[in-house]
């Protein structure tokens, strides 16, 4: 199964990044091997607005079932659920760490969105 | 003749002055509360036969039959208002500017122009003067549209004051733009003589003739006399702070009842007004 | 870590003066001034200006006149007046929303970053100072101020600092939406006038919006006391928690002269009011039984 994960680096080992929209870019994940790869984010971190909407979309098409992060905003939240993809927040540690506790069935799957919109 | 009245600072006295300029003056006076994420007008002159019609702004409806998911409206949105993920387009009606540019672009005739409220557009009547003033609804981000609607309600009058929102940037640009005289408020403050600064920059960068009060004028120093006098600013008219007129300001009445002896001296601000754009115009 | 924004829904009800006070009185924290649009809190904070730098916002047309075949499709398409004849760019009016570059039968126009305005990481003697100056006419106010908060939160990894202050814009639009939605408390400082009162409504309902708790205080609330009274009513009857009141006080103009906070150079009723006020501020923070108990 392939999930994402929003990590503060380009590193399995960095420290998760809690934003969604701007996070420094994201991790997918394979859980069986544990191989990832890096999609970077870079261009929606100084986006005038739809930071959330944009980072959704680039989500949905890595192709992950669901996505490990801290806070998600209200749309971002429609275009992920839309597609089909589970947000997962509660998650502590490095971006490795986050992926462990989402397979040892620690955390959550939210039901709606938990930070306001950033309206920009 | 369009008079706005504003300052970079807030709370320097802006309504203040745009109130009791507007009842010195009397009949045939158009008053615009532009201040649409605070307008405060109205509490100090109490509109009658007040009119309320929602105001909104353009936005794109999709018909998902005739949608064929090209992408092309999301690839040209610069706002994420509209976007294309997966198949599915998405509409985020709060983030759209209204430019207009995705129903042009749609290959297959899909998008059509929607609207969505911004806010109210209120008139009213206060005595001969007439008041329309624009309210912004709470959580919206976007002001300049709604301001734009309430200066054009006052197109043709004859005298129109407009009271600005606070500030130098979109919502008090929006506000000013096209006036014929900008009446800068501040206070002798350094906060007020910063702002004021500011605002005499906004001024410059629009072009058009300005002049100076300062309000509650003996409360701090002679920084802003002596700016102005170094800009070669004029200062129209200083009103000096009064515990009296911060009580009836209070209570939401006017500065001329508290002191009737300035009644003359806004009545007299108009036609120095009038000459300073005359000059301008010339 | 806490994050609070001080608001005031009507501007030059001493906002500033309360937050650059806040500021003075905390140990260890991390300054914001949010008020990008006329920021004050830096002549009334002593500060070192550590770095400064360029905010891009958005996006602005560049045209090749070169390549420009002057058809004047632009600035039929324009809905914001943005483009006169020539076609001449009026910089005020461009929304950036790139419809001109992408319509252009030529490609004679394209869009390029919009410098906006710049921003300074200063630092103060009891910790960073965030501030910024919006360009004369510029736009995207809200996007500095989410910009200045996250340079916030960097500086708070850094300097391991136990609040951010934010001090606020006037209003309730785009730059106050930036800079409340999720801070953990919102301080509104009104003042006992029909105005304030009206404004307060309206800033009260925005942090209800964005499911904000808000202490209030009134400033120079002996100018009238009866509406200082309703708006403490008010208050209570929205569930705002009220954290005491500030007296009408000429030292505070004084102080704004000598460009120091009012209670690091006045012990005089204002400057005393504003210490218990913040007193009763970490109170509400700290109440295991308040709207924290959850994140405890």
């Amino acid at each position: 199964m392939k999930i994402a994960v929003t990590a503060t680096a380009a590193d399995f080992d960095a420290p998760m990044d809690l934003r969604f929209g701007r996070a420094a870019c994201f991790l997918v994940v394979d859980t069986e091997t544990m191989s990832w790869s890096v999609v970077e984010n870079t261009q929606n971190l100084n986006a005038a607005q739809g930071a959330g909407i944009q980072a959704g979309k680039t989500i949905v098409e890595t192709g992950c079932t669901a996505i490990i992060t801290g806070n998600c905003g209200p749309k971002a939240f429609r275009i992920l659920t839309g597609a089909g993809i589970k947000i997962v927040t509660g998650a502590k540690g490095s971006a490795r760490q986050a992926v462990e506790q989402y397979k040892a069935g620690e955390l959550q799957e939210s039901s709606e969105a938990n930070v306001e919109g950033h309206w920009i | 003749m369009i008079i706005t009245v504003a300052s970079g600072k807030g709370g320097t006295g802006k309504t203040t002055v745009a109130t009791n300029l507007a009842v010195a003056v009397g009949k045939g006076t158009t008053l615009l509360d532009c201040d649409v994420e605070e307008p405060n007008v109205h509490l100090f002159l109490e509109p009658k036969n007040l009119r309320k019609t929602p105001i909104t702004t353009m936005i794109p409806v999709v018909d998902q039959d005739a949608c064929i998911q090209c992408g092309a409206c999301s690839e040209l949105c610069h706002f994420s208002a509209i976007t294309l993920v997966a198949d599915e387009l998405y509409l985020f009606p709060n983030m759209c500017h209204s430019c207009g540019g995705c129903v042009m672009v749609c290959p297959a005739g899909a998008l059509t122009e929607g609207s969505r409220e911004l806010g109210e557009l209120e008139i009213g009547q206060w005595n001969d003067i007439e008041l329309i003033s624009g309210r912004l609804r709470v959580g919206e981000a976007m002001s300049p549209p709604l301001i734009e609607r309430v200066k054009e309600a006052a197109e043709g009058r004859e005298l129109v004051i407009v009271d600005a929102p606070p500030g130098t940037s979109c919502p008090v640009i929006a506000a000013m733009n096209g006036t014929h005289y900008v009446l800068l408020v501040t206070e002798p403050t350094p906060f007020g003589l910063n702002d004021l600064k500011l605002a005499v920059e906004a001024v410059r960068v629009l072009g058009m003739p300005f002049g100076i009060v300062i309000n509650r004028a003996d409360a701090g120093d002679d920084r802003v006399v002596r700016y102005a006098e170094e800009e070669g600013i004029e200062i129209l008219m200083s009103i000096p702070y009064s515990r009296k007129v911060a009580e009836y300001y209070a209570r939401g009445r006017l500065l001329v009842e508290a002191m009737p002896e300035m009644a003359e001296a806004f009545g007299g601000l108009v036609e120095k007004i009038r000459a300073a754009v005359e000059r301008g115009t010339r | 870590m806490k994050e609070i924004t001080v608001l005031s829904g009507k501007g030059g009800t001493g906002k500033t003066t309360v937050t650059a006070s806040f500021a003075a009185l905390i140990s260890n924290r991390v300054l914001v001034d949010a008020d990008v649009d006329a920021a004050n809190l830096y002549m009334i904070t002593p500060h070192t200006v550590n770095s400064e730098h360029p905010f891009e916002g958005g996006s602005l047309p560049k045209i090749d006149i070169q390549a420009c075949t002057h058809c004047g499709d632009c600035i039929t398409r324009c809905r914001f007046n943005a483009l006169e004849k020539g076609p001449r760019l009026n910089r005020i009016a461009c929304e950036g929303c790139g419809v001109c570059a992408h319509f252009c039968p030529e490609g004679a126009i394209t869009m390029e970053p919009r410098v906006c305005g710049t921003w300074f990481n200063s630092s103060t003697e009891n910790g960073p100072l965030v501030h910024a100056r919006l360009g004369i006419a510029e736009e995207n106010s809200g996007l500095l101020v989410s910009l200045l908060r996250r340079e916030a939160r960097k500086q708070v990894e850094a300097t391991g600092a136990d609040y951010i202050l934010v001090d606020g814009p006037p209003g309730i639009g785009c730059p106050v939406i930036a800079s409340t939605t999720g801070c953990d408390a919102v301080v509104v400082v009104t003042e006992p006038t029909v105005s304030g009162f009206h404004d307060l409504e309206r800033v009260a309902e925005l942090a209800a919006f964005l499911k904000v708790p808000v202490m209030l205080t009134i400033n120079r609330w002996d100018i009238h006391p009866m509406m200082a009274e309703r708006i403490r009513a008010f208050a209570k009857e929205k569930g705002m928690h009220h954290v005491g009141d500030i007296p009408v006080d000429e030292g505070v103009t004084a102080a704004m002269v000598k460009g120091q906070p009012l209670v690091t150079c006045s012990d005089g009723p204002a400057a005393t009011a504003i210490r218990g006020v913040w007193q009763q501020v970490v109170n509400f923070l700290d109440d295991k039984h308040g709207p924290f108990k959850m994140a405890l």
